[in-house]
């Protein structure tokens, strides 16, 4: 017989024995199931939940970080970047902003912005809204179906216009072009400059610190950062770390209460940014303002990892999925095994007729394959199952929760190598079966 | 129990691997059991945690989108048409409450200076009469009396003022000291202690967090105040809050028509306190799914690998029958021989369940594995085992001397 045959033989072999055997094989096919469902269910989430928001060109996106604590501070510099990241006072994002040393910078904070419509009987609502600088759009790629953003003399000139989402752009304007339109913020008139594809990286890096939410379609409204802090905006996030504070006056205030993001040309020059962060932070040492020599300038995701952005939650299910995988593991070793056990004589039979302890060992690990697959398509069923029910809880990235390809054959792969580490010890066993001893009770 | 163990441990001794196996998943099930069981009970602590007020009663509204220089008038407006409302008790300005939105949290020093940092409170700013419309138990000191309310003229806090604090920051700031009349500073303004009370929680309490749940302060306060504006607490009859909360919704849009009611904030506490633990009552739901799912994997191995080993040794038990074994005897040996078997793998288990806790401490916010989950983790286990084994040591028992004299 040739190879092809022999394994035709034996999955024939197998499927009599799953005949022979339904309870055995059923019980075994679960446990794994469970166990596989539960891990591919917990690892899409971490996979969801760990994802590059923007694969592209993550390498060269950096967060400059600066200590700006007053020297009475005893806040140790490293729990502080963890804390606030790359947070800023205004002066300190505006100076970094100016100073052009990047390929691209933006400075944004978040804030909730209400939008008024003229639409009679429509009530005004509140929309996420990014209040930023200019390269924000081509810095984080995101590309316009209408119009384009704004320019940096926008910027400077405090110019009233706006960008906006897909999304809001459906709902206000029944998705037609709306650029040139004046749309009323904040109680404010600024003209809509353009139109945003859908755009909603995830996790949303930009607004970890900022107090924004992590995952979901993203924001709705785009404004100018100079134009929106005169009109009085308020902004998510303010943390101070001074007294004397002017609530009404943040751009001079001790507080941090925006970030920045630079966009290098090569992922090897973030030595020579971190060189110039330096020599900024002694020169603010030198003129009194800073205490703290300390800068970081981690990547993206650096900088997601440092804002501990996936939660310890999703960790500790995917270890206690993997743990219940292995006690599932182990449960099908020992039916296998009794299984095979159960079957010493039909061995013996094979083995007396010429079988080798290698083909003996070939079948057995063929049926143990066999019920991998089965188990990892039963897998499927539950990790669809649990996905399911992840959509229904109420976290932000719920929605975001499905089996992708690399899911999909991942389920296949872990049920293949479970199933045939179960095998190895029942078929060991098995091709050690003497003939003689099974034949003669027969 | 006349039977001996030696000779069942003899029979073992043949039964090496299959032994093993069983005695591993239990081991196995027995350390993940442990410290699910850890985590479920961790999260239900968590939820279960004491806000101090009179959550029965009271109801949240806020509002937004509306100019700040207006703010006076648009509160008293919203108030009085709040407090015309049948069955509302009261109505006051407070700028958060347990479970609502993150609203203060301020740097606090015990010195003027600023050097003596003692970490980040929340603070709680309320009109007069809002400490007694909570329902805040004082446990010593005084409430704040008329005099105590100070107007905010500059930034978020008044200049100086007359606090209360919960009895957790007190024993924080100043472990072993009487609280009362002691100071301490966030920037240049002033606070000092009049008050104890039992407990208030803080608006969003995170676990992971550096800051306790009960780090709360709460400062009398008179509006305006760029904190207190547009945020109300309504205390009425715990039978008409939610009917109140549904006619107070209502009524904000022919009160405040300028102003937007933020749906997300503005709830009952009970409500604010349900939407606050929906994570962690799902994750508590999940693990829960786990271990009986767990457990049910391990009760059906044994089912399995039992069964298989009955049918191996029919005809031991065939001869032992004919011997004069009684069925009972039959079934207690099995039951007896899985008990150790299982006892072997619950010693093992209870190792790897404490080894796994320390490994979750070191890497996770997990506290250090109660002795006690270990002797209840051995009874369940246990019982599994004497559950999954009676079937097959049924079929056992039921095995007829005949079979003794049948294949030889």
């Amino acid at each position: 017989m040739g190879v092809n045959d022999m394994f035709g033989y034996y999955l024939d072999l197998a499927l009599r024995s799953f005949k022979r055997h339904r309870v055995l094989t059923a019980l075994m096919v679960m446990a794994l199931g469970l166990g596989i469902g539960a891990s591919i269910t917990t690892l899409a989430v971490l996979k969801l939940l760990s994802g590059d928001p923007l694969p592209q060109k993550s390498a060269r996106i950096f967060a400059p970080e600066i200590d700006p604590l007053t020297a009475a501070s005893t806040t140790k510099e490293d729990k502080l970047f963890e804390r606030w990241g790359n947070l800023m006072t205004w002066t300190d994002a505006m100076n970094l902003l100016h100073a052009r040393k990047a390929e691209r910078q933006a400075v944004m904070a978040l804030a909730s912005s209400k939008i008024t419509t003229a639409t009679p009987g429509q009530h005004p609502f509140f929309s996420d809204s990014v209040v930023t600088t200019s390269d924000f759009f081509s810095m984080f790629d995101a590309s316009f179906q209408y119009g384009s953003g704004w320019s940096a003399q926008d910027d400077e000139n405090r110019a009233h216009v706006v960008v906006i989402a897909g999304f809001l752009n459906d709902k206000l304007f029944g998705g037609a072009n709306s650029v040139g339109r004046i749309l009323r913020v904040n109680d404010h008139d600024y003209r809509i400059a353009g139109v945003l594809k859908p755009w909603a990286p995830q996790p949303r890096f930009y607004s970890v610190n900022l107090g924004g939410r992590g995952y979901g379609k993203g924001d709705a409204l785009f404004m100018p950062l100079q134009a929106a802090v005169a009109d009085k905006v308020n902004t998510q996030t303010v943390n101070c770390f001074d007294s004397g504070i002017d609530a009404d006056h943040l751009e001079t205030a001790p507080c941090v209460w925006v970030s920045t993001w630079v966009e290098l040309a090569n992922a090897s020059d973030a030595g020579a940014y971190k060189t110039f962060l330096s020599n900024y932070v002694a020169q603010q040492i030198a003129l009194g303002r800073f205490h703290h020599p300390g800068v970081a300038l981690p990547d993206l995701m650096g900088f997601l990892a440092q804002q501990r952005v996936v939660p310890d939650d999703a960790r500790m299910q995917t270890n206690l999925a993997f743990g219940f995988l292995l006690i599932c593991v182990v449960n099908t070793v020992g039916l296998l095994l009794a299984k095979c056990l159960r079957r010493s004589r039909e061995i013996g039979v094979r083995r007396a007729l010429g079988a080798t302890r290698g083909a003996i060992f070939t079948q057995f690990m063929v049926e143990s394959g066999m019920v991998g697959i089965a188990g990892g398509v039963l897998g499927l069923v539950f990790a669809e199952l649990g996905l399911w029910a992840i959509r229904h809880q109420p976290a932000e990235y719920a929605s975001l929760a499905h089996l992708d390809v690399s899911m999909f054959i991942a389920t296949f792969v872990i049920a293949l190598i479970a199933s045939l580490v179960a095998g190895l010890l029942p078929a060991w066993r098995a091709c050690a079966v003497a003939p003689a001893p099974q034949l003669k009770s027969v | 129990m006349h039977m001996q163990i030696q000779p069942i441990l003899a029979a073992l001794k043949h039964h090496k691997l299959a032994t093993v196996l069983i005695a591993m998943e239990i081991a196995l099930a027995c350390a993940v059991l442990c410290n699910a069981c850890l985590l479920i009970t961790n999260r239900l602590s968590a939820m279960h945690i004491n806000s101090g007020v009179d959550e029965s009663s009271l109801g949240f509204i806020a509002l937004q989108g509306f100019d700040p220089a207006a703010a006076r008038d648009l509160d008293a407006r919203v108030a009085a048409g709040l407090a015309g409302i049948p069955g509302v008790e009261s109505v006051h300005l407070i700028n958060s409450v347990p479970f609502g939105m993150q609203a203060g949290a301020f740097g606090i020093t015990l010195d003027q200076a600023g050097k003596q940092f003692r970490g980040v409170p929340e603070i709680y700013l309320g009109d007069p009469g809002t400490p007694q419309a909570l329902g805040l138990k004082l446990v010593a000191g005084r409430m704040p009396e008329a005099g105590d309310y100070q107007p905010i003229a500059q930034g978020y806090l008044p200049a100086s003022s007359n606090v209360l604090v919960t009895r957790a920051l007190a024993g924080h700031l100043w472990p072993g000291e009487n609280p009362l009349g002691k100071q301490f500073w966030t920037g240049e303004n002033q606070f000092r202690v009049i008050g104890v009370v039992a407990h208030l929680a803080v608006p969003q309490y995170d676990e992971e967090g550096e800051r306790g749940a009960e780090w709360t302060v709460f400062v009398p306060a008179l509006p305006p105040a760029s904190l207190l504006a547009g945020t109300f607490l309504i205390r009425a009859h715990p039978q008409d809050l939610d009917r109140v909360m549904v006619a107070a919704k209502a009524a904000i849009a022919r009160i405040a028509p300028d102003a937007v009611l933020d749906h997300e904030w503005s709830d009952t506490l009970p409500a604010l306190r349900t939407k606050f633990f929906r994570t962690d009552r799902a994750m508590a739901g999940l693990l829960v799914g786990v271990i009986v799912a767990l457990l049910g994997v391990t009760a059906f191995g044994i089912v399995g690998l039992a069964s298989f080993w009955v049918a191996q040794r029919r005809k031991q038990i065939g001869i032992r029958r004919a011997l004069g074994a009684t069925r009972a005897d039959i079934l207690r040996y099995f039951q007896t021989e899985n008990f150790l078997i299982v006892t072997f793998g619950i010693v093992a288990g209870v190792v790897m369940a404490i080894g796994i806790n320390l490994v979750l401490m070191k890497f996770f916010e997990v506290p250090r594995l109660p002795l006690w989950y270990l002797p209840v983790g051995v009874v369940a286990l246990w019982l599994l085992g004497q559950l999954a084994v009676l079937a097959p040591a049924l079929r056992a028992a039921a095995v007829p001397p005949v079979v003794a004299t049948r294949s030889v």
